[in-house]
């Protein structure tokens, strides 16, 4: 990026984005992609700043780690932890194993299994008591009562009614999708503005018309914040049941077991530079699940291009 | 000069050849062109002109929120921006009263009434409240002291922020669209309630509006902006005299006002409206 | 309402005392758990009248407030700062944003390598989890604030940190305080996970340890327990964060 190009988003940053007024926007709609543009060149500048961040970050890291190394000075709290050097060699070490991508791979499906059965479930459910004050009057009671105790407190109960220790790791997984794409439904089927089903009704809809064409497509917007939350929650059961159970089908080798096992595997076996690479790992993939659902759910909703 | 003269000469603005530009090395998108504008001190001056014009982009401008990308504005002879300074900094002597109402949600009115001249170390809290108790009960608000913005109606929050502003002593005031929205009867109350203020005081008041009528009832001087690109087209004086009231609205002299300014600005909002364009709201 | 409770429990006691349905006869019954809570001599060690029971409640909640307390403490301020001045943003939000998303769980080792003492892993989890909430929702209230507001503090004579008291923090409490709820839950969630892994007594240690030993109605009352409190805890907060924010309660009803 040529020294001009740089300046110029550095000025027009000053008056458009570090000043706390921010800029109304060009007006008129035919600009729209002016605007982009313009939004783009601010953006450059801002890129720099994150990677700058990292780097300081990632020095510290370094710097903290290896400090006793270096000087026989131990930082607090953090001397014992890897250096990301370290990090990046075991990084290389494990990808080229099958054990990671197995166990990956192991931890993604069951993260998809929960994911998707909660998806499949919950929805209807808070549909249903959404659209009938009878069926939220009979279930939403006990679903309150069950909502608050974290989905880990299931695993035992889990394991003693499920036969397979892989579905109840999945029921659990399950679970802590389902409470929340559940309150998200019926939280925004209840929001939405009144007036669009009476426009509806007073052009002589049918029930079953308003529910498919007014209803569902207005709460989507909020079953899709249900489905990235609720994706996020997946992966922080998954791992936990896989660390607190012990993998499931997984044997001691940390070959099968899934991510949260391999993890828990390594630190056993003292290869903490491992751990750390578990660790990227999952962030990464909790991060690809979630944008997938979150450009998946722009997808269904071309209307919202707007906002 | 003295005291009082060299008050009474306080909020002449000057406009010149100011223009906007969003982007201008690559898109170059124009919001105001080239407008120049004077405005004498004590006017009620009135920018009336469709929907995305820049009429909003110019106060703005005068205000401090953005910069303007060529051409000066000055302020009672003192640059606000121009050349080396190309945005204005915001200030008690240029307040806003904001489109869709900007009362501190949660401060009550009267903190919201007292917050400018305490803030900026002018009166004490006490002192600061003695005023703004006074000055509600000239604009008919009394009451209304402990009350939450959130459970006052549209005109009276309007009014409120008006207090707001004069409490400050401001050269300038500036209305944007302040009575966007409202239904025709809250509107022309609060239009005479406006005037009513506006003769107490010697302050400038730029008021912007799409409303020709409202422009005509409340100017002494209107000025009719194109579509965008917006330029100002044309420069209507008001000679009607104050105090106005709504009988104004149905005599000959205002009719005809009315018309010259309708027919300066309905090109306009043709154009506008095939453009598509769109308040930014 | 009371008809949902009723169901409920009614399917409940069917499915296990009654019928014993399939993989149901393996769970403790309704009226087991409910013998074993309000007994003064439990048979498995746990109920109502029993001390252990609280200071298992105890131990919990103790942990939970102080991540809290960080988390509140340092979340709050860092998400405030970070909405307001950008360029700090811009500065830290990567790095924030990339460790975000890796699980609380996976802290773990890390955590226990971190902390010699015993109970600073499972703080550590349970105030890292919240402090994500905290300080995310504290940067969107920020953003969320009407500018007009910030423009208008602006030309009644403020300063960027009159602003920054004025408006700033008071226009981003009804998000922080979503945000403090949220936080609430999910240091509940992590303080589980955390005494089921790596911690001594607490009420995620008695789930835990109740498996383990074939306690079953104990499980199901650690497990009502913890949804009870998780829940106190939040409408805490809420009741908390209404007062604080009066102006909201007294809005014109109409339309």
């Amino acid at each position: 990026m040529s020294a001009d190009t740089m300046a110029t988003a550095g000025t027009t940053q000053e008056l458009g984005q570090s000043s706390p007024f921010g800029s109304p926007g060009a007006p008129g709609g035919g600009s729209k992609g002016g605007l982009a543009r313009f939004r783009e060149s601010v953006g450059t500048t801002s890129l720099v700043r994150g990677v700058i961040g990292m780097v300081v970050f990632v020095v510290f890291w370094e710097v903290a780690t290896r400090l006793d190394e270096w000087a026989g000075v131990s930082v607090p709290f953090l001397a014992r932890l890897p250096p990301p050097s370290s990090v990046v060699e075991a990084f290389f070490d494990l990808l080229g194993t099958g054990g990671f991508w197995q166990s990956a791979y192991l931890s993604f499906a069951r993260v998809m299994w929960g994911f998707g059965v909660a998806m499949a479930v919950g929805i209807p459910f808070g549909l249903l008591m959404a659209v009938s004050k009878t069926a939220k009057a009979i279930c939403f009671p006990p679903f309150e009562l069950l909502r608050p105790i974290p989905p880990l407190a299931w695993v035992p109960a889990a394991i003693i009614f499920w036969p397979t220790p892989e579905l109840s790791i999945t029921f659990v997984t399950f679970l802590g999708a389902f409470f929340t794409v559940v309150i998200n439904t019926v939280g925004g089927a209840e929001q939405i503005d009144r007036r669009f089903l009476l426009a509806a009704r007073s052009m002589g809809a049918s029930k079953r018309t308003i529910f498919r064409k007014v209803l569902l497509p207005a709460t989507l917007p909020s079953i899709a914040t249900g489905a990235v939350v609720g994706m996020g929650i997946t992966w922080q059961v998954v791992v936990a049941a896989e660390m607190i159970s012990g993998g499931g089908q997984g044997g001691s080798t940390g070959a099968g077991g899934g991510l949260g096992f391999l993890i828990w595997n390594s630190y056993l076996g003292g290869a903490i530079p491992h751990v750390v690479v578990g660790m990227i790992g999952l962030g990464v993939a909790g991060y690809l699940s979630s944008t997938a659902v979150r450009i998946l759910s722009v997808k269904l909703m071309p209307w919202r291009r707007a906002t | 000069m003295n005291q009082a003269q060299a008050k009474q000469a306080r909020g002449g603005i000057s406009i010149r050849n100011v223009s906007k530009i969003y982007d201008p090395e690559k898109t170059a998108v124009a919001a105001v062109l080239d407008c120049s504008i004077e405005i004498a001190p004590g006017e009620l001056h009135v920018i009336c002109g469709p929907s995305g014009c820049g009429k909003t982009t110019l106060l703005n401008a005068i205000a401090g929120f953005h910069s303007i990308t060529s051409g000066e504005i000055y302020l009672d002879g003192e640059l606000l921006c121009g050349p080396g300074k190309p945005q204005a900094t915001p200030g008690a002597d240029r307040v806003v009263v904001f489109q869709n109402g900007a009362l501190f949600p949660w401060k009550t009115v009267l903190d919201n009434i007292t917050y400018g001249p305490v803030i900026q170390g002018r009166m004490k809290k006490e002192e600061a409240r003695d005023v703004a108790r006074d000055k509600m009960v000239m604009a008919g608000l009394s009451g209304l002291e402990n009350s939450y913005p959130g459970e006052l109606s549209s005109g009276m929050a309007r009014r409120v922020e008006i207090v707001r502003a004069l409490v400050n002593d401001p050269a300038v005031l500036l209305l944007d669209e302040p009575f966007r929205g409202m239904d025709d009867l809250t509107k022309s109350i609060m239009h005479e309630s406006l005037l009513e203020i506006y003769d107490q005081t010697q302050v400038t008041f730029f008021v912007i509006t799409h409303d020709v009528e409202e422009a005509v009832f409340l100017g002494s001087k209107v000025s009719v902006m194109t579509t965008r690109p917006g330029r100002i087209k044309e420069s209507i004086t008001v000679d009607i005299s104050r105090p106005r009231d709504y009988r104004v609205l149905t005599t000959d002299g205002f009719r005809g006002l009315m018309g010259e300014v309708v027919d300066a600005v309905h090109d306009e909002a043709q154009k506008a409206f095939e453009a598509g364009e769109r308040e930014i709201a | 309402m009371l008809t949902g409770f009723a169901l409920f429990f009614s399917i409940w006691l069917l499915a296990v005392d009654v019928f014993q349905f399939w993989r149901f006869r393996y769970m403790p019954g309704l009226a087991e758990v409910v013998e074993e809570w309000t007994a003064r001599k439990p048979q498995y060690g746990i109920s109502l009248f029993t001390s252990e029971y609280y200071s298992h409640i105890w131990v919990s909640t103790r942990r939970v407030l102080i991540a809290f307390t960080f988390a509140l403490g340092l979340g709050v301020p860092l998400g405030l700062i970070m909405g307001w001045y950008v360029k700090f943003k811009e500065f830290t939000f990567p790095v924030f944003e990339t460790l975000r998303p890796i699980p609380i769980l996976a802290w773990v080792p890390l955590a226990i390598l971190m902390f010699s003492s015993e109970e600073g892993p499972v703080i550590y989890l349970t105030f890292l989890s919240a402090f994500f909430a905290t300080t995310l929702n504290a940067l969107l209230g920020v953003q969320s604030i009407d500018r007009d507001l910030v423009r208008a503090a602006y030309c009644l004579g403020s300063s960027r940190a009159d602003v920054f008291r004025h408006v700033v923090i008071p226009g981003a409490m009804p998000y922080v305080f979503i945000g403090l709820q949220i936080a609430m839950g999910v240091a509940w969630f992590s303080l589980v996970a955390g005494e089921m892994i790596a911690g001594r007594f607490g009420l995620g240690y008695l789930v835990n340890t109740a498996y383990t030993t074939a306690r079953y109605p104990t499980i199901v009352i650690a497990m009502f327990t913890l949804g009870f409190i998780g829940w106190l805890t939040s409408a805490l907060i809420r009741m908390v964060g209404n007062r604080l924010m009066q102006y909201r309660a007294r809005v014109l009803s109409t339309g």
